[in-house]
């Protein structure tokens, strides 16, 4: 049955994550956007210890008896998972309120995680990521990106030799999400590298390569125009030697697995990062609307539109567009949690948050004037944080270009 | 919790509906444009599927007495605006008298009229709200009522009522106080041929042209106070308009569906330049976008849909989503006229009088409802 209620198990937890966000982020938020490449320690150690009280305590909600159990299918009904996806979508969007930046730099697996999840052998997954449930702050990171390529990720130029039992990787990734700190921290980096340049795509593959492994130099920290706290990486690797046992789960170069299986992380990475583009479209929004309440601002819904100011009918240009952007995005973690294969709306989800978030944190400094313009308020910052989720984890257009695919039903080849 | 799938009676009426909106809506569309009339037995089949008002008209009365629901009837009014919007909305417009009388009438004035609804063949029944004015707005409504001795005295101009000059009775909207927005706002129940009520000759619009819709004058027209809507207590008219909205919306969608497979399955057979226009990104991301707001319209007519369910007034939800649907259904099909390029100028393909229908919806309220 349709329906839009966040069940309050759920709720309970939003509240945990809002107070986070509102007197752990906020009050930081500004600092770490003028000190770009210091350490919010701080917010590292907190996090890191709310994290393992959290991990402990993690009774996610499951889904309710559906009709197929109550009917005898119970394979069916016992077939679905707890709802994860959504559940994570929805605290994502309220970290975000709080600090897109500081939400990335989060001590934990992240993509490079992910990419373990995905690829991984089970003995993989555990020496992997067992790491992240004690001891000091740290990061996984994913490197995918180099300086030739970014949408085009079939264009790999890194190369993984293998020689004897390791494997050596030469090139140069840019782009990288908390590469600095993976490298800096007991962490680790996933690489995406080719074994075999003829073969396309069936011969990248993802390695992991451990902080401290020589060869493997973090060359510069970007400077960037928004989520500052986060850091952004460009990594050379020069003969950088690894075991043959941290390439991600099987090292046959065949059509499947590899660089499909990573890929297929997009498909729930997708939404999160919808999810991450609409806390931040959120925060903007109740800005706005709190300053309209606090100059007496009226918002007449129901009155005809005609009628509106051109400020209420901004506003409400900025309301229905975040509602829609997370209509999409809750749909596409849905699917994921009741087993629906959701490439399509996955990608409609981050096409439509990453252009309405752009334009709701674009008009808001835009409606509050020299105020919006001011580095006193974090509105202006927002408009600059919220533009990356157009651009990363696949930008607008390729999500577009996906979207158009799956509904003409043509190959990559028919339409690019 | 968060569900997005529709149960499976829903599915079932969807794909009911959606069926004989195209098999039977779809392709009498275009000649009820261009004649401007609706063929009879298309309005009794339609009628027959008993989706218009007999499941939810009380079993007392004759119906099925099913519990309304927003959600199913958005459901249903996306499939029928799939067929054909103005089709759907004439049939539909029986719901525009009885649904309200359903929800806020006197239990005399259920006992009265809904009894009728609930015969095998179709009872032309509408209501009159929109006003011909460029400002025209709900909150503010020109048509008045006063008080006369121990009657009521109707005042003021109507415009766009569907069906009127067919209606034995209609409901009519007015404000006994423009400055108390929609709590001012009264229902009337009102016979066609009162005193001091003239119907115009049948409207010409833009889109929407197989509904027969009319203007009303009411010059000092006399109403006793049984007419009233609800007897004292009134009506919540927030939630009727909300109601009006959602509908208006989900038939909407349905025709921005219609508009973008059209475009789609169009864009896939010709081609251009060696290939088919749609392996083309500029032709591709349109698509793309098209098929963006059509789930994306569609879920928030739903959330709207379901806040009434819950028994809320769902006021913002169904405005915001009301006015989205508005412009991305203009764009949608405003789109597909353009994929179809000059072919999609021409009154043949459907996609121009879906632009023309779709123009409509800004300006359109109250003639439909859920």
């Amino acid at each position: 049955m349709i329906d839009f209620e966040i069940e309050p198990s759920v709720l309970k937890r939003v509240k945990m994550f809002h107070m986070v966000a509102d007197s752990v982020m906020r009050p930081i938020s500004r600092e770490f956007d003028e000190k770009e490449h210091e350490e919010p320690t701080q917010y590292f150690q907190t996090m890191w210890a709310a994290n393992a009280m959290a991990e402990s305590s993690m009774d996610l909600p499951k889904k309710k008896e559906s009709s197929e159990a109550k009917s005898g299918d119970g394979a069916k009904a016992a077939a679905r998972s707890p709802m994860r996806n959504l559940y994570t979508v929805i605290t994502t969007e309220e970290l975000c309120w709080g600090d897109a930046g500081l939400f990335l730099a989060t001590p934990n697996a992240g993509l490079g995680g992910a990419a373990v999840m995905a690829a991984g052998t089970p003995e993989q997954k555990e020496r992997f990521l067992s790491r992240f449930r004690g001891g000091e702050p740290k990061w996984g990171a994913m490197a995918i990106t180099e300086p030739g390529f970014g949408s085009d990720s079939s264009q790999v130029t890194t190369t993984a030799t293998r020689e004897g039992d390791d494997y050596v990787l030469n090139g140069t990734k840019i782009f990288c999400t908390g590469g600095d700190r993976a490298a800096k921290s007991e962490g680790f980096i996933v690489v995406w590298a080719t074994v075999d340049k003829s073969a396309g795509r069936p011969g990248i593959k993802p390695f992991v390569v451990e902080h401290g492994t020589p060869g493997m130099t973090v060359v510069r920290v970007e400077n960037k125009l928004g989520i500052r706290a986060s850091d952004t990486a460009a990594i050379v690797f020069d003969n950088c030697r690894i075991p043959k046992d941290h390439l991600l789960g099987s090292p046959e170069v065949r059509k499947e697995g590899g660089f499909k299986d990573v890929m297929a992380t997009f498909d729930a990475t997708r939404p999160i990062v919808a999810a991450m583009a609409i806390g931040v479209g959120r925060a903007a929004l109740d800005f706005v609307r709190d300053f309209l309440k606090q100059e007496n601002i009226p918002v007449r819904y129901g009155i005809s539109p005609r009628r509106l100011t051109a400020l209420e009918r901004d506003f409400m240009e900025m309301e229905v567009q975040l509602k829609a952007a997370r209509l999409l995005t809750w749909r596409a973690a849905w699917m994921m949690d009741v087993g629906k294969h959701n490439n399509l709306e996955a990608s409609m989800a981050k096409a439509k948050a990453g252009l309405a978030v752009t334009l709701i944190t674009q008009k808001a400094v835009e409606l509050l004037g020299p105020l919006g313009y001011s580095r006193q308020y974090l509105l202006e910052k927002w408009m600059r944080d919220a533009k990356i989720n157009d651009i990363f984890e696949g930008t607008q257009q390729i999500n577009l270009l996906i979207v158009a695919r799956r509904i003409l039903g043509y190959s990559s080849k028919e339409l690019n | 919790m968060i569900d997005f799938e529709l149960s499976e009676e829903q599915q079932m009426i969807r794909d009911t509906v959606g069926a004989f909106a195209l098999e039977q809506m779809r392709p009498a569309a275009r000649e009820a444009d261009e004649t401007g009339s609706v063929p009879a037995d298309l309005i009794e089949k339609l009628w027959e599927l008993g989706v218009v008002v007999q499941s939810a008209i009380p079993e007392k009365f004759g119906g099925a007495g099913d519990v309304r629901s927003a959600v199913t009837s958005a459901v249903i009014a996306e499939e029928l605006g799939y067929g054909d919007i103005a089709i759907a909305s004439h049939a539909t417009a029986p719901r525009l008298f009885a649904f309200p009388i359903l929800e806020a009438g006197t239990e005399e004035q259920r006992e009265r009229h809904l009894k009728k609804f609930a015969a095998p063949k179709f009872v032309p029944a509408t209501a009159a709200l929109m006003e011909p004015r460029f400002d025209f707005d709900t909150t503010t409504l020109a048509t008045s009522v006063r008080r006369e001795g121990a009657g009521l005295v109707l005042n003021g101009r109507k415009c766009f009522v569907p069906l009127a000059a067919d209606s034995e009775s209609l409901l009519v909207y007015a404000s006994s106080d423009p400055n108390a927005g929609y709590q001012g706002v009264e229902g009337f129940i009102i016979a066609r041929n009162a005193p001091g009520l003239t119907i115009s000759a049948r409207e010409k619009n833009m889109g929407f042209k197989a509904l027969a819709t009319y203007g009303l004058e009411f010059k000092d027209c006399k109403i006793a106070p049984e007419a009233r809507l609800g007897g004292e207590g009134g009506i919540n008219f927030s939630r009727l308009m909300s109601e009006t909205r959602v509908a208006l919306a989900a038939m909407a969608v349905g025709m921005a569906r219609a508009a973008y497979e059209y475009a789609r399955d169009y864009a896939k057979e010709r081609r251009a330049f060696g290939a088919a226009i749609a392996q083309k990104q500029a032709i591709a991301f349109i698509l793309a976008e098209m098929a963006i707001e059509v789930d994306a319209s569609r879920l928030l007519v739903w959330e709207a849909a379901w806040e009434l369910d819950r028994g809320e007034d769902a006021l913002a939800s169904s405005y915001l989503a009301k006015n989205y649907v508005a412009n991305s259904v203009l764009k949608i099909t405003d789109n597909a006229v353009q994929v179809l390029g000059g072919h999609g100028y021409i009154r043949e393909h459907p996609v121009e009088m879906w632009l023309r229908n779709a123009r409509g919806l800004a300006a359109l309220d109250g003639i439909a409802t859920v």
